[in-house]
């Protein structure tokens, strides 16, 4: 039904969580249930900020299947999680100084996004992280 | 209750109001945006010291219906004008989120 690719640029803090306002509005205009939009964003915007802070940016693809099955990936550039367990264990974070500050590390992002998805399955290695969550609309 | 009836409380100065007409459903104070984002509910009023673009970000996906920055946190042209673009209804306040909490449970929030 729906196919669609953005850009996420590495530590561009002015422009965190714009393609998951994208994503929202164009699921909105489709006609999903905003309760499920807003389980939506919750995710998508945590993996976002995931690229810009502790990734190299990179890609998210968004695809909608004629089901009404909304399939999120989020695909980064590196350097990977080096300990998945830990970075999934609630208030752990390896934010620095910056993203503190801006009120980011609380360590509940991976955490966030695991608990709004229904699908949820993650892949990481140095070249970067793949992230797949899905939503049934 | 709805924003234009948060008129009455003196110590609130009306930055951008965008539509005063919003039910409000609570109020959250945090400045976590995680912690924001997993337990903030839609439109609540937000209390927060962060005065950054994100913060505005996170109000639009939480669906909130107004941001208040206590503790006379400031914030720049670039906010007041994202909050305007974006229709975010913004209250600055030199009160405490404490204070702010007290004064809208004042009003039966």
């Amino acid at each position: 039904m729906l196919n669609k690719d953005f850009e996420v640029v590495n530590q561009d803090y002015q422009n965190m969580g714009k393609v998951s306002s994208q994503i929202k509005k164009m699921l909105l205009e489709i006609g999903f249930d905003p309760k499920i939009l807003r389980r939506i964003a919750v995710a998508s915007y945590e993996a976002e900020i995931n690229m810009v802070i502790h990734a190299y940016g990179g890609n998210i693809h968004m695809d909608v299947d004629d089901d009404g099955l909304i399939t999120l990936i989020f695909h980064d550039l590196g350097p990977g999680i080096p300990d998945l367990t830990k970075a999934m264990t609630p208030g752990w974070s390896t934010a620095n100084e910056k993203a503190r500050n801006l009120g980011f590390g609380a360590g509940m992002g991976l955490v966030n996004i695991k608990r709004v998805s229904d699908t949820f399955d993650i892949k990481t290695s140095p070249e970067g992280t793949i992230l797949t969550i899905s939503f049934k609309g | 209750m709805k924003i234009k009836d948060l008129k009455n409380i003196s110590q609130f100065n009306f930055k951008n109001i965008a539509n005063e007409d919003i039910e409000i459903s609570g109020v959250f104070i945090g400045d976590l945006l995680s912690w924001v984002m997993a337990n903030g509910k839609e439109k609540q009023i937000w209390i927060t010291v962060q005065a950054h673009l994100n913060v505005i970000a996170v109000s639009l996906l939480k669906e909130f219906s107004c941001i208040i920055l206590c503790d006379n946190t400031s914030c720049d042209e670039e906010f007041i004008n994202k909050c305007k673009e974006e229709q975010v209804n913004l209250i600055l306040t030199s009160c405490s989120a404490y204070e702010c909490a007290k004064e809208l449970i004042n009003l039966d929030l």
